[in-house]
C-alpha cells in the first residue's frame, strides 16, 4: 500500500467525513425507528378473528327486515325477526351462487335468479336449490350484533 | 456530555479495566479474513429476528381460529406491518443460510481444531436450534402450505425407532396437527428455543472471545516461517467498522427483499381439505426431504424412511464430534474432515437443487 | 342360563329354530307367487326373472303377478291361468292406462301405500296428446309401461329409473327421435338431439343439477303436450321469473302475441337453448334482434345502445380484475376489492336480465351501478399499486441512507488507517 504523502488529512475533509458518517448513521437509525414507532400505534380498525364479524348495530334494522353483510369473503344475510331477535345465514344460494334476499311480506328467503325459496331456518323448500343455507350464530355485544360460525359441540 | 457520563461510570466501575480486553482485541489479517464476518452476520440477523419477533408478538394470536387472520391483519392493517413481517421471514432464511456458510467456512478454514472443539459443538447445537426456529416459526401463520409441511415433517419424526411415536405426539401436542400443535410450536418458538439459544450463544461468544480468532492452517504455516508477515487488525475500531459495513449491506438486502419480494400469506389452513400437490419443506430441510423420497421403500430388512432418518441422525452426531477426527498433528485427520466437508456441501447443494427441480 | 348358552349344541339349535321361523314368516309376508317359477325360464316376451321382479316397486310393496294379470298365483300349474278365475293374460295396450288407473286413481287405495302420491295421472293422461290419440285407436303412442317400465318398475327418485330426471329425456327420445316410428305424425324428430346441445342438458349432466329442466319440466309428464304458443313464456317463467316479468311489461309481448309467435322461443329457441352471449345483441350470425328489425330504425338504435352499455361494463370489470391481478402479483393484499368485484359482476348479470324489458334506460341503471363499483375496485387496485410504489420509494430512500453510511464508513476507515498504523506485526495469537 502506497503511503499517503499527506497522512494527516485536512481538517475540512475530516469534518466532512464525520458529518457524512454521523449524519448517515443518524438517518439510518431514524429510518429504522420511524416504522417501528408507527407499527406500535394500534390501527383504528381492530378486526376480530376471521370466524366472527360485527354484522351491524342493534337498532339498525327494524323488526321483520334484513340486510346483507360481509362475512370474511362471503356474503351473509342478517334478519331481524318480528319479535326483535336476530338470525343470520349465508347469503350464497346453494344452486348457482346468487345472493339471496329476504322477502319480509312472505317471511321467507328468496333467490331471484331461478326462483329458489328457503324458510327462515335456511332449509331449501322450493325451486332448484339442492341444499339448505348455512346458519350462523348471532350474539349481541353492547350495541354490536356479532355473527360467528356455528361452534361444534 | 459523554465525558460526564464516562466519569460517572469510572467512579463506580473500572471501565478502563473492564473494556481493556475489547480494546486490545485483534483479529488476524490475511486474505481469508473476510470469512470472519459470517459469525457476526448470523448474530446480527438473530438480533433482527428477536426485534421483529417481539414486534410481531404484539399483534399475533397463536390459536387456530385467529392465527391466519392476525397475520393478515399485520400485513394489511398495521402500519409497516408488512415490513416487519417480511423482514422477519426473510431474515429467518438468511440467518439459516449464513449459519450454514459460517459452519462450512469454519470447517474449511480449520477453526474447529484444538482448542476450539467446544466452540464447534456449541455452534453446531446453535445450528440445530436455528433449524428448530425455522420449523416452528413456519407453522405460525397457519396457512395451507405450512400446515401440510408440518404434518409431513412431524410424520417423518414419528418414524424414528423406539422414541419416534412419543416424539411425534410431543411435538404435535396430540396424534394430529391441530390448534394444539400451533400453541405448542408457538411456545417453542418464542420461549423454549430463545432461552436455549441465549445460553448457547453466550457460551459460544465467550469461547470465541477467550480463544480469539483462529488462523487457517495454510496462513499459520506461512506466518510461522516468516513471522514478519503476520498481521493483526485491531477489532475496535477497524474490524468492527468493516463488520458494520457488512451489517448495513445485510440491512439493505433485507429491506429490498421485504419491499420487492414480500413474503406470501397463502390461504388459511383447512385440516379437512386434501393435501395440495407439491407440499415441500423450506429449502434448509429440502436435502433431507429429497433424500428420504429417493430411498427405496425397503432396504434389506429396514424400512427406507427409518434408514434415512437413522443415517441423518448418525451423520448429525458425527458432525457434532468433527473436531475429534482432526487431532493436532494428524494430516490424515485434516484430509478426512476436508473430504467430509466437501462431500457434505456438495450433497446438500445437489439434493436441494434436485428437490426443487424434481417437482 | 348364560353358561348353558355357551355350550355348542344349544346354540346351534336356537340358530336353526330362528332361521326356520324367519323363513316361514318371510314367506308368509310375501303372497305366494309361483308364476315366476315357470316364467323365469321362458323366452322373451314371456320371460320375467326373479332378479327383474325383485327390483319392481310393486313387488316390493307386496303385489304379485295376479294383481295386474289376474289368475291364481298360489297354483303352481297351468290352472293358475284360467279365465274362469279372472286371468287376463297379456293386457291390450289400449287398456293399460285404465288398468294402472284402477289403483293409481283410487285415492283411498293409494293412501294405504303412500298418501302423498298424486292420483290424477290417468285424468292428466287423457288430456295429453298420447291419451287423446290412444282413445282414437292409435296404439303407437306411449302408454304407462312405455315410460315407467313394467316388471322392473322403479320410482322416479331411483337414478336407474327410466323416468328419473337424469334419464327421462332419453326415454322420450326412444320414440320421438325415431324418424321411422314417428312417420306420419308431422312433428320433428330432432328435439332430443337439440336438447343435448342445450345449457339445460349441460346443467343436468355436467353440473349434476337435478333441478335442471328436462322434457317433462316444460311438457308435463302424464299430460304431455307442447305448451302452446301463448304459454311457452309461462313455462319458462317458472324459473326465469325476472326475465318473464320484464318481458310482460315490454313491447315485445304484444307484438309477438299478435304475430302468433311464442314468447321466449323466438330468441332463445326451445330445445337447443344455448348459453346467451352479448353477441345475441350484436349484428353477427348469432344476432337475434336483426332477424326482425331493420338496421337504423329506433329499435336497432336501442339494441346498439344496450350492447354498448354491456360491453362497457364488461370491459370495466375485466380492467379492474387485471389491475387487481397486477397488485396481487406485486405482493399487495386486495382480497376485499376482489369480493367487491363480485358485486360488480352481479350488476352485469342483472343488466343482462333487464334487457328483457327492452328499455335502454332500465339497462342503463344497472350498468351505472356496476360501473360505479368497477370504478371503485379499479381505484382500490390503483391505490394498492400506489402503496407499492410508496414502499419502493421508501426503500429507495433507506437504501440511499445506507449507501451514505457505507460511504462514510469506508472513508472513515481509510482516514483512521492512514493516521494510525492499523496493521501491527504482532505475535500469532492462538
Amino acid at each position: 500500500m502506497v503511503a499517503d504523502p499527506n497522512p494527516q488529512l485536512k481538517p475540512a475533509r475530516r469534518r466532512m467525513i464525520k458529518i457524512l458518517l454521523g449524519g448517515g448513521l443518524l438517518g439510518s437509525f431514524a429510518s429504522f425507528i420511524y416504522p417501528v414507532l408507527r407499527y406500535l400505534v394500534p390501527s383504528p380498525v381492530a378486526e376480530l378473528g376471521g370466524d366472527q364479524v360485527i354484522a351491524g348495530k342493534t337498532g339498525e334494522l327494524k323488526p321483520n327486515a334484513a340486510k346483507i353483510f360481509r362475512f370474511g369473503s362471503r356474503p351473509g344475510l342478517l334478519i331481524r325477526n318480528s319479535d326483535g331477535s336476530y338470525r343470520a345465514l349465508s347469503a350464497t344460494c346453494t344452486h348457482l351462487g346468487c345472493i339471496v334476499q329476504y322477502r319480509s311480506y312472505l317471511q321467507e328467503i328468496w333467490c331471484a335468479c331461478h326462483n329458489g325459496l328457503y324458510d327462515l331456518n335456511g332449509r331449501n323448500v322450493s325451486g332448484p336449490p339442492p341444499r339448505p343455507l348455512e346458519v350462523y350464530e348471532v350474539h349481541l355485544r353492547g350495541d354490536d350484533v356479532v355473527v360467528s360460525l356455528k361452534r361444534e359441540a | 456530555m459523554f465525558v460526564a457520563l464516562r466519569n460517572w461510570i469510572d467512579e463506580r466501575f473500572d471501565w478502563a479495566g473492564l473494556t481493556a480486553p475489547l480494546r486490545e482485541k485483534t483479529v488476524p489479517y490475511h486474505d481469508l479474513s473476510y470469512w470472519y464476518f459470517l459469525g457476526g452476520i448470523t448474530l446480527f440477523l438473530f438480533g433482527i429476528q428477536v426485534c421483529t419477533g417481539i414486534l410481531l408478538l404484539l399483534y399475533y394470536r397463536p390459536s387456530a381460529t385467529e392465527a391466519f387472520e392476525s397475520v393478515q391483519y399485520i400485513m394489511t392493517r398495521v402500519q409497516f406491518g408488512w415490513l416487519v413481517r417480511s423482514i422477519h421471514s426473510w431474515a429467518a432464511n438468511l440467518m439459516i443460510f449464513t449459519a450454514f456458510c459460517h459452519m462450512f467456512s469454519v470447517l474449511f478454514l480449520g477453526a474447529y481444531r484444538k482448542p476450539r472443539e467446544l466452540t464447534w459443538i456449541s455452534g453446531m447445537l446453535l445450528l440445530f436450534l436455528a433449524m428448530g426456529f425455522g420449523f416452528s416459526g413456519y407453522l405460525l401463520p397457519w396457512n395451507t402450505l405450512a400446515f401440510f409441511a408440518t404434518k409431513v415433517g412431524t410424520e417423518i419424526t414419528g418414524q424414528v425407532p423406539v422414541i419416534g411415536h412419543g416424539l411425534k405426539v410431543f411435538l404435535r401436542g396430540g396424534e394430529d396437527v391441530t390448534g394444539a400443535t400451533l400453541t405448542r410450536f408457538f411456545g417453542f418458538h418464542v420461549a423454549l428455543l430463545p432461552g436455549l439459544t441465549v445460553l448457547l450463544l453466550l457460551t459460544h461468544i465467550a469461547l470465541v472471545q477467550y480463544f480469539g480468532m483462529s488462523v487457517p492452517p495454510a496462513v499459520e504455516a506461512r506466518w510461522k516461517a516468516l513471522p514478519s508477515e503476520a498481521r493483526q487488525m485491531k477489532f475496535f475500531p477497524n474490524f468492527f467498522l468493516r463488520e458494520l459495513m457488512a451489517w448495513y449491506i445485510a440491512l439493505g438486502v433485507l429491506g429490498a427483499l421485504a419491499a420487492i419480494l414480500p413474503w406470501e400469506l397463502g390461504t388459511k389452513a383447512d385440516p379437512f381439505a386434501p393435501a395440495p400437490a407439491g407440499i415441500r419443506p423450506e429449502w434448509y430441510f429440502m436435502f433431507m426431504f429429497q433424500t428420504l423420497k429417493k430411498i427405496p421403500a425397503k432396504v434389506w430388512f429396514l424400512d427406507g424412511d427409518v434408514l434415512g432418518i437413522l443415517a441423518f441422525g448418525v451423520a448429525g452426531i458425527l458432525w457434532l464430534l468433527l473436531p475429534f477426527f482432526d487431532q493436532a498433528g494428524s494430516r490424515r485427520g485434516r484430509r478426512l474432515v476436508l473430504g467430509a466437508g466437501i462431500f457434505a456441501l456438495s450433497y446438500i447443494i445437489t439434493m436441494t437443487i434436485y428437490g426443487y427441480m424434481a417437482k | 342360563m348364560a353358561t348353558w348358552l355357551n355350550n355348542g349344541f344349544p346354540r346351534s339349535l336356537i340358530l336353526l329354530l330362528t332361521i326356520v321361523c324367519v323363513c316361514v314368516c318371510g314367506v308368509r309376508a310375501q303372497a305366494p307367487n309361483t308364476c315366476l317359477d315357470c316364467h323365469a325360464a321362458l323366452d322373451p316376451p314371456l320371460q320375467v326373472t326373479q332378479a327383474q321382479f325383485s327390483q319392481d316397486i310393486h313387488a316390493q310393496k307386496g303385489l304379485t303377478c295376479a294383481s295386474c294379470h289376474g289368475g291364481d298365483p298360489a297354483k303352481a300349474d297351468m290352472d293358475a291361468m284360467s279365465k274362469a278365475i279372472g286371468f287376463r293374460g297379456k293386457i291390450k295396450r289400449s287398456q293399460i292406462p285404465e288398468l294402472c288407473g284402477h289403483c293409481h286413481s283410487d285415492g283411498a287405495f293409494m293412501r294405504k301405500y303412500n298418501p302423498s302420491l298424486r292420483t290424477d295421472q290417468l285424468t292428466q293422461y287423457k288430456t295429453s296428446v298420447h291419451g287423446k290419440r290412444l282413445l282414437q285407436g292409435d296404439t303407437k303412442v306411449a302408454v304407462c309401461i312405455d315410460c315407467h317400465g313394467v316388471h322392473d318398475l322403479r320410482p322416479a327418485s331411483d337414478p336407474r329409473s327410466k323416468i328419473s330426471p337424469l334419464n327421462v329425456a332419453q326415454t322420450c327420445s326412444r320414440c320421438h327421435s325415431d324418424a321411422k316410428y314417428m312417420q306420419g305424425y308431422g312433428i320433428p324428430t330432432d328435439q332430443y338431439a337439440k336438447y343435448t346441445q342445450s345449457v339445460h342438458h349441460e346443467a343436468m349432466t355436467v353440473r349434476g343439477d337435478l333441478s335442471a329442466p328436462t322434457c317433462p319440466t316444460c311438457h308435463g309428464n302424464h299430460g304431455a303436450a307442447p305448451p302452446g304458443i301463448d304459454s311457452v313464456k309461462n313455462v319458462c317463467a317458472n324459473c326465469h321469473v325476472f326475465q318473464a316479468q320484464m318481458y310482460d311489461k315490454s313491447t315485445h309481448k304484444v307484438a309477438f302475441q299478435s304475430a302468433g309467435l311464442p314468447g321466449c322461443v323466438v330468441c332463445h329457441s326451445n330445445h337447443d337453448v344455448s348459453r346467451p352471449t352479448d353477441a345475441k345483441l350484436g349484428t353477427g350470425p348469432e344476432a337475434v334482434c336483426m332477424r326482425c328489425h331493420k338496421p337504423g330504425d329506433i329499435c336497432d338504435q336501442a339494441r346498439a345502445k344496450m350492447l354498448q352499455d354491456l360491453t362497457q361494463l364488461d370491459g370495466a370489470v375485466k380492467a379492474a380484475d387485471r389491475m387487481l391481478g397486477v397488485a396481487e402479483s406485486s405482493g399487495m393484499e386486495v382480497s376485499e376489492a376482489r369480493t367487491e368485484q363480485d358485486q360488480a359482476r352481479d350488476f352485469l348479470t342483472e343488466a343482462r336480465v333487464t334487457i328483457h324489458s327492452f328499455k335502454t334506460e332500465l339497462v342503463e341503471q344497472d350498468i351505472q351501478a356496476g360501473l360505479k363499483i368497477a370504478a371503485k375496485t379499479q381505484a382500490e387496485g390503483r391505490a394498492a399499486l400506489a402503496e407499492r410504489d410508496r414502499r419502493r420509494r421508501g426503500l429507495g430512500l433507506s437504501l440511499g441512507i445506507i449507501l451514505v453510511v457505507l460511504l462514510g464508513l469506508r472513508l472513515y476507515i481509510r482516514q483512521i488507517e492512514n493516521n494510525t498504523g492499523k496493521v501491527e506485526t504482532a505475535e500469532l495469537r492462538h
